[in-house]
């Protein structure tokens, strides 16, 4: 562990979710195998929390987002009987998941709930967090696409949130959208909404090549939860590489309680290897933080612009002009068939009946 | 007695009940007289008073003190003002046309099985996400076995009410067991997307089935095509926006091959604005019940 005594800065609490973003970039199909080494890696890191669920939370197993290669409860278990030390938390979407999910969560070992909304819609998550903290979870409230709404109307949601019993709530930018200030100023309206009553977090995404610099700017700002994946493996092109920020608040006197060593190791010799594809800036990836599209879109638009023959760049850029949210994958199938009707309208997806508008 | 149509009242001036009194009063069997709430001040009510109808603020006490009872009542107040309500109709011989998630009567989806529950005391319509897939779901059913219905509905933020928001898992769970119970399906799921952008987006639902490997994708066009025909009779803006779309096998489906639905629902803005189809879709599928109850009552013969 790196002690930093002499710096006498606050510690930030990261956490690893490389089980559950990363299950976007693994299309869902974790292994028994993959989670519990990597729990028993992370975990002798010492990373203090990690992440394990479907990619789109509890109940995400689905046609819409991909189906689960092993029950994520099962995983859920499978990390919670590994991990010594680390807590493992779960996500869930209120509309997507429901309290049951949350019930069964705990009861397999979860003790952590971070509940989602689209940055707009905290008060669907009401429900949720009373349920959470009457079970004894710890809450974290999660605002996705941050880069939708402005501070203060993000702090608004925040309370919200903390009013329903969330002890946490994050910055979400899950489009990997928000370049520096517009996270400080984000992290800071909440920090100074609800900082006396819980925590602020910042869960970034490196579509544009920021999650690392954004997260430190969010601990300048207040934030003291930071999230973080293994070799960044996450939706788009990734999430902030956990190791790295371990490596960064290092070098900056932050104690995160996290051996780098280990941590190194842990990404090297255990999540990389079995890794089906690098999360890298490219297109796709770019088109997505720049336009501000949910990063997990990314494999569905490959899938649907390789079914419709159509560029996926395009049905991003679409699905980014279109403001769709989180969990509307659907509509990417949608935008395939649109394009591939302008682009041949002999071709499939010409409403045959009932389409005139 | 009113000749040709049958007594009604509407309990709820939200809304629901606001857009639910405009179809009603373009009912061809459907007598639409009271309408009634709690808040003297509510729009709904003052509305109901400038359109010539009996309104009170009175409550359901009021409406059961009428010297001419309503031989229907549509209940759209919330789930727990219908589990008090609803006792009260049956005692005085109302049936009940139930717009709440309060699920007392049989699920209804009247494009799919109102026949069969024409003289149920309670008629409970689901959810809105339920009454634009459910009739997708039992169209494909009725050709080939559905092993698995899902269904996402995307509705704009501004169409979602306190009353959803304060409890969305219950449209998770009613909606999956309407895909179940009259959609036919072995298993269903349902997922709902509140979307906040402006202009807000149109009702969208997506319908995706798992079917055997075999099925007869020409037949289960057919049957979908024929049934939106049918949902359109009541709900004109409800429409398939390309399609149904048929994705080969794969071992992650456990072989099934899956059918994809992608319906848009337009609002008839009576009352609320035309995106909120999911509204919509609730009222217009309360107004086709009513009317299909009034001739029933009336002995037509359809």
């Amino acid at each position: 562990m790196t002690e930093h005594a002499a710096t006498g800065a606050a510690p930030v609490r990261i956490t690893d979710s490389t089980l559950r973003d990363g299950s976007h970039a693994m299309a869902h199909r974790f292994s028994v195998d993959q989670v519990r080494a990597t729990v028993a890696a992370l975990d002798g890191a010492g990373v203090p929390v990690l992440e394990v669920t479907h990619g789109d939370g509890l109940g995400g197993s689905s046609f819409n987002y991909g189906f689960s290669a092993v029950a994520e409860l099962d995983l859920v278990a499978v990390a919670a009987g590994t991990a010594e030390r680390a807590r493992i938390a779960v996500l869930m979407l209120p509309g997507l998941g429901t309290v049951e999910d949350l019930r069964r969560a705990a009861s397999a070992g979860a003790s952590i709930a971070r509940i989602a909304t689209h940055c707009t819609e905290a008060d669907i998550a009401i429900q949720h967090f009373g349920l959470a903290r009457s079970m004894g979870l710890e809450t974290v409230g999660f605002l996705m696409l941050s880069h939708m709404l402005d501070p203060d109307g993000l702090a608004r949601q925040a309370r919200i949130m903390v009013d329903a019993g969330a002890q946490c709530v994050y910055v979400v930018d899950s489009a990997g959208a928000l370049v520096l200030e517009e996270v400080t100023d984000r992290v800071s309206a909440l920090v100074a909404e609800i900082g006396s009553e819980g925590e602020v977090g910042f869960h970034g995404h490196n579509n544009l090549g920021l999650g690392v610099a954004n997260s430190v700017l969010a601990y300048r700002a207040g934030a003291r939860q930071i999230d973080g994946a293994t070799c960044s493996l996450g939706a788009g092109s990734g999430n902030s590489a956990t190791e790295l920020l371990t490596a960064v608040f290092d070098r900056l006197g932050v104690p995160t309680g996290i051996e780098l060593s280990k941590v190194l190791a842990a990404a090297d010799e255990v999540v990389r290897p079995f890794m089906e594809r690098e999360p890298v800036a490219d297109r796709n990836a770019i088109i997505m933080g720049h336009a501000g599209v949910y990063s997990s879109f990314l494999l569905h638009a490959e899938r649907a612009g390789r079914r419709y023959d159509v560029p996926t760049h395009e049905v991003l850029a679409e699905a980014g002009r279109r403001r769709y949210v989180g969990g509307q994958e659907d509509m990417l199938i949608d935008i395939a068939i649109e394009l591939s009707t302008r682009d041949s309208p002999a071709r499939a997806g010409s409403p045959a009946t009932g389409g005139e508008r | 007695m009113t000749g040709e149509k049958v007594v009604a009242a509407i309990v709820g001036t939200g809304n629901i009940g606001s857009d639910l009194m405009a179809k009603l009063r373009r009912s061809d069997h459907v007598d639409l007289r009271y309408v009634v709430g709690i808040d003297p001040s509510s729009d709904g009510l003052a509305r109901a008073r400038r359109e010539g109808l009996e309104a009170s603020s009175g409550g359901v006490a009021w409406l059961l003190d009428r010297e001419e009872l309503p031989g229907l009542v549509f209940e759209a107040t919330s789930a727990r003002a219908h589990l008090a309500n609803a006792p009260l109709y049956k005692e005085s011989g109302i049936q009940a046309i139930d717009l709440t998630p309060a699920a007392i009567g049989p699920y209804v989806v009247p494009a799919v099985n109102l026949p069969d529950e024409l003289d149920a005391p309670n008629l409970n319509l689901i959810t809105c996400g339920g009454q634009a897939t459910i009739p997708i779901v039992a169209a494909i059913s009725v050709v080939t076995p559905v092993s698995y219905a899902e269904i996402v509905a995307s509705i704009a933020s501004r169409s979602a009410g306190p009353g959803t928001r304060a409890n969305i898992d219950e449209f998770t769970k009613t909606t999956a067991h309407g895909l179940e119970r009259v959609g036919g399906a072995a298993r269903g799921k349902a997922i709902i997307i509140l979307n906040p952008a402006e202009p807000p987006l149109v009702m969208r639902d997506t319908v995706f089935c798992a079917l055997e490997e075999g099925a007869d994708r020409a037949a289960v066009t057919e049957s979908i095509v024929e049934m939106v025909d049918r949902v359109r009779r009541f709900v004109p803006g409800y429409r398939l926006k390309a399609d149904p779309q048929f994705d080969d096998p794969r071992p992650e489906w456990d072989g099934h091959q899956r059918v994809g639905v992608f319906l848009e629902v337009e609002g008839r803005a009576d009352y609320l604005p035309s995106y909120a189809g999911n509204l919509d879709i609730m009222t217009a599928a309360a107004a086709w019940v009513g009317e299909e109850l009034a001739l029933a009552r009336l002995g037509a013969v359809r």
